[in-house]
């Protein structure tokens, strides 16, 4: 697929790129081994590199601008949201009149407006709705994403893309580098993965904070916080009295005043103090603190080593960037360690101990498959390959048949499920786009068939 | 049944629009913000950035100074420029371009350079509450930052240059609250437990449903009874051990609040007393003589000494704030109460003597309220004042930066970096060009000469090495717009940080490298 180039000639003989060219057509003494000073570095910014950004939010909108500036010519990004009213503080692409507009369009045609030189081609979708022909396109991508479950998707699918050679090695050319950024009030972190080479974003899973959950008992009779009795009335309260006959909506002003209202008079019953409307704002949409500031640096950060990436001036950062400044300005970095044992990237299946076969039941697996840190997974779907060669479906929540059909299984051990040591199960889940595939390893010796 | 359902309070459009930053520096501190103007000297891409980091979240106002006009290679690296601005007032471009952003503030610009200002309007500068420069010469840098030092405007310069950016605060004293500490610690005072406290926990029996610090409290006791020297707090690990296991010999089984107690001794203890910086403060001039001039931080910390000294025994007012603890309701509320009303007190105590001081400067009552009083007791033990130095004192023989430079390898790279983007600010002001410009290779040599005579002048043999002087000429002044990006996101931060007097600015001097992705805090 072929993106007509901006304007070249605008971009390459103007004196618009005059400070870049310093640096892309002269030798220096720290520059990269293999970098070649030399006129093309700028072309191929301008006129051949394809870089994907996804998200147009607090960080896409800086990357926009940070790549359009540092002379790419071609950009696309992808976005499945709506510019809100809370957006205006830091993405500064958009404005008041743009509120319910898509992101990735009218982030787009600001850059496009303002720098004459860079083409940017917007796509109002989720991640989900491109295959492998549409990531396959691009050079590198950028990602600017504020959702977990998203980031490993995108991270699947660029593992999914390698090709390996017949002696296991990866075919070079297969690989398509994620630079990734994220941040969260004032701290951030950017980081380098060259898929199959470098620590992915599955093999640091352990590195995301873990969601703050109460438990139901609190919520329910010894409430001591006032996010307790927003919780109270979230998962309690809303589906007993069912007050607009909708599910709750975090974006109705309506739904937010009428939980706020129910959860005063609950702390007011336990006299507990601090319900705030922001309070229980953030509760219910789990809002998560942004500046201005930190999306800059961070987006920045990216940006430079795409910039590096693309152009070799100068060695990629190995590989993963802490950032905070909370307290002056700290910056820390250093190698993220690919692991051995990663489902997503480690190329060969992952053992699953399990301790005895005869007492694990399949919704134990599940919830292990869940809670553990190491696999963090959603709702897994299993499938498996019985002794006699059919395939058969153990548990799946999200199509209805199917779950009704194979909830029964939850309760049932793996032994009274047929399921032998060393069997392989077939884990698909949304945090993925293709299947995982999990070895089930028995500790104890015995199994009883059913 | 139910009390009469109070009235949803619907957030103000301004309050939506900032909620997400509000959630951390709150509605005082937006306020403060939304009071603030700050002056933007020199249009470039570290400046715009800056400036764009301090209009989106709504600071009451900016003026641009600069009195050059827009040429083509402006448009490179700065997004608040564009081709219809082409021979006109930068500065007007860019404040349009930057006002543009946020309705809600105030644009203004002066098409004059910082030079003419400094000659002929030397006033100027002092209505701002900060100013923010970049990328000057070295003759404009020192006029200009000595000029803000004596009218106490504080200036944050920063450099962009090629891979390196650097940030320079330069402020005569910034007092600070609310310095958000990362990992706060709950002062508890279960060693030394006030009236209140000691009465509540007489009299309630501990069982499975209390807070774990009851729990706490009762062995600590058993504990103390042990002690042969009656000290009354595990203040190391072995008797940290001591205490967990006398609780763990109690304990019946699925009790989770003695789980958290035993959990909780690492912590529960050692706060309350009066940290080095608050010692400080109690022993600054500022604190010691009052005026009529005084920022009130001062009259709050005179105020805080004597009650401390007083009335508390030595200790720190309560703050008042206890984390969550598993337990049933009432007993949780019923000791959150106890420590509420603990702090309210403290803090009233200390109201009072502040109204002492006010009158004895002859200053009315209301220049210092019961609320700013209770936020500052609440903060005792994380206050903290900063007192900078004058940016022209690192130009001269007592300069704290050369043992930093010898001391320190990793740091060492970036230390040679801050000096020669120095050497090149000094060539910019010799030599009336930029090094670099056209060949690289034929203004090294100028550069070295000029570092190494910088350096000697600073009393040192020490060298620049050639590879980074090369680097610096290799640049031939440009300013990349994402190190601009860096630097301003990180520096309109600090502006932030100032106006609003919550969390750390830099003590003095960050200094980034792009190349290695680096960066470190000194102070210079």
């Amino acid at each position: 697929m072929t993106v007509p180039s901006p304007n070249p000639a605008l971009g390459l003989h103007s004196k618009r790129w005059n400070g870049l060219r310093h640096i892309l057509e002269r030798e220096g003494p720290f520059c990269k081994d293999d970098f070649t000073a030399s006129a093309d570095n700028l072309d191929f910014l301008q006129t051949k590199s394809k870089v994907l950004i996804i998200g147009a939010g607090g960080l896409g909108c800086e990357l926009l601008k940070d790549l359009a500036l540092m002379g790419f010519g071609n950009l696309h990004v992808i976005d499945m949201d709506t510019i809100e009213l809370s957006n205006l503080n830091r993405q500064f692409l958009f404005r008041r009149t743009d509120i319910g507009a898509s992101k990735a369009e009218c982030a787009a045609r600001f850059i496009n407006g303002r720098v004459p030189t860079c083409r940017v081609t917007p796509h109002f979708k989720k991640i989900q709705d491109f295959d492998e022909s549409f990531y396959q396109q691009f050079h590198l991508i950028v990602c600017g994403l504020d959702s977990i479950v998203a980031r490993r998707w995108i991270n699947g699918m660029l593992l999914s893309m390698l090709r390996y050679e017949d002696d296991g090695t990866i075919d070079a050319s297969s690989i398509v580098p994620m630079i990734d950024g994220g941040t969260e009030g004032f701290k951030g972190n950017a980081r380098v993965i060259l898929p199959g080479f470098t620590a992915c974003i599955e093999c640091t899973l352990d590195l995301f904070p873990p969601q703050v959950n109460y438990p139901l008992c609190t919520i329910a009779n010894t409430p001591r916080l006032p996010e307790h009795c927003v919780e109270y009335v979230k998962l309690i309260q809303w589906d007993k009295e069912s007050p607009f006959g909708v599910p709750l909506d975090g974006d109705d002003p309506q739904h937010i005043g009428w939980i706020y209202e129910r959860a005063v008079e609950r702390a007011n019953e336990f006299n507990i103090s601090g319900i705030t409307y922001r309070l229980v704002q953030g509760v219910i949409k789990h809002i998560i603190p942004a500046v201005a500031s930190t999306n800059a640096v961070i987006a920045a950060a990216c940006a430079l080593e795409v910039f590096k990436m693309a152009t070799s001036c100068y060695d990629s950062m190995s590989n993963y960037l802490n950032f905070n400044d909370l307290d002056g300005i700290y910056t820390y970095t250093y190698e993220a360690e690919k692991s051995e044992g990663c489902l997503a990237c480690s190329n060969k299946p992952q053992l699953l101990p399990i301790e005895d076969a005869n007492t694990t039941t399949l919704e134990d697996v599940i919830k292990l498959l869940c809670d553990s840190p190491r696999f963090q997974l959603k709702s897994p779907a299993l499938t498996t390959v019985m002794k006699d060669g059919k395939q058969r479906t153990l548990y799946m929540s999200t199509v209805k048949s199917i779950e009704e059909a194979t909830r029964k299984n939850l309760t049932q051990s793996l032994g009274e499920l047929g399921l032998q040591d060393g069997q392989q199960l077939t884990v698909t889940d949304p945090t993925s786009p293709t299947a995982m595939t999990l070895q089930l390893k028995y500790q104890a010796n015995e199994v009883e068939m059913s | 049944m139910s009390s009469p359902a109070p009235k949803s309070p619907e957030l103000s459009d301004k309050s939506k629009k900032y909620d997400r930053q509000i959630r951390l520096w709150g509605e005082h501190g937006q306020t403060l913000l939304e009071a603030a103007t700050v002056c933007l000297v020199n249009v470039t891409a570290v400046g715009c950035e800056t400036a764009k980091g301090l209009v989106l979240p709504g600071i009451g106002g900016f003026t641009v100074a600069d009195g050059s006009t827009v040429k083509e290679e402006d448009l490179g690296n700065n997004f608040f420029l564009d081709a219809s601005y082409i021979g006109k007032s930068k500065a007007l471009a860019c404040k349009q371009l930057l006002q543009e952003l946020n309705p809600d503030v105030n644009g203004d610009y002066v098409d004059e350079s910082v030079d003419y200002l400094l000659e002929n309007r030397p006033n100027f500068f002092d209505s701002f509450d900060l100013v923010i420069a970049s990328n000057l010469n070295e003759k404009t840098m020192l006029l200009l930052s000595n000029r803000l030092w004596e009218s106490n405007v504080p200036l944050l310069y920063c450099r962009s240059l090629g891979m390196m950016g650097t940030i320079r605060l330069q402020i005569r004293e910034h007092c600070i609250v609310e310095a958000h500490p990362d990992n706060p610690q709950f002062d508890l005072r279960l060693d030394q437990p006030f009236h209140a406290l000691q009465e509540h926990l007489n009299s309630t029996e501990v069982t499975s449903k209390v807070p774990w610090l009851l729990v706490l409290f009762k062995y600590l006791r058993i504990w103390q009874k042990e002690q042969p020297d009656g000290h009354k707090a595990p203040n190391n690990y072995k008797e940290k051990n001591q205490l967990r296991e006398v609780i763990r010999k109690e304990m019946k089984a699925d009790e989770e609040n003695h789980e958290e107690a035993i959990k909780a001794v690492n912590t529960a203890f050692g706060a309350g007393t009066v940290p080095s910086a608050l010692k400080a403060i109690f022993e600054d001039e500022a604190c010691e003589l009052l005026t009529k001039k005084s920022n009130i931080f001062w009259i709050m910390a005179k105020a805080l000494k004597s009650f401390l000294i007083h009335d508390n025994n030595g200790n720190l007012p309560l703050p008042g704030v206890l984390p969550d603890m598993t337990a049933n309701t009432d007993s949780y509320i019923a000791l959150q109460n106890i420590y509420r009303q603990q702090a309210l007190q403290d803090a009233d105590q200390v109201y009072h003597k502040c109204q002492d001081y006010l009158k004895q400067l002859s200053l009315p009552p209301d220049t210092i309220d019961e609320r700013s009083v209770r936020l500052f007791c609440r903060e005792a033990a994380g206050l903290t004042v900063m007192r900078g130095t004058r940016i022209a004192e690192e130009y001269e023989r007592n300069s704290r930066l050369l043992p930093l430079m010898e001391e320190n390898e990793v740091q060492d790279n970036l230390t040679a970096y801050n000096f020669a983007l120095r050497a090149y600010e000094r060539f910019l002001s010799e030599c009336g060009h930029i090094p670099g410009e056209c060949t690289a290779e034929q203004d090294i040599g100028r550069l070295k000469t000029i570092a190494g005579k910088m350096l000697g002048d600073l009393g040192t043999h020490a060298t620049i090495s050639d590879d980074v002087l090369h680097e610096i000429c290799r640049y031939g002044g440009a300013e990349l717009h994402a190190v601009s990006a860096f630097i301003g996101g990180c520096a309109a931060q600090e502006v932030i940080k100032i106006v609003t007097k919550q969390y750390k600015p830099i003590d003095n001097t960050f200094i980034y490298n792009a190349v290695s992705t680096e960066s470190v805090t000194l102070k210079l």
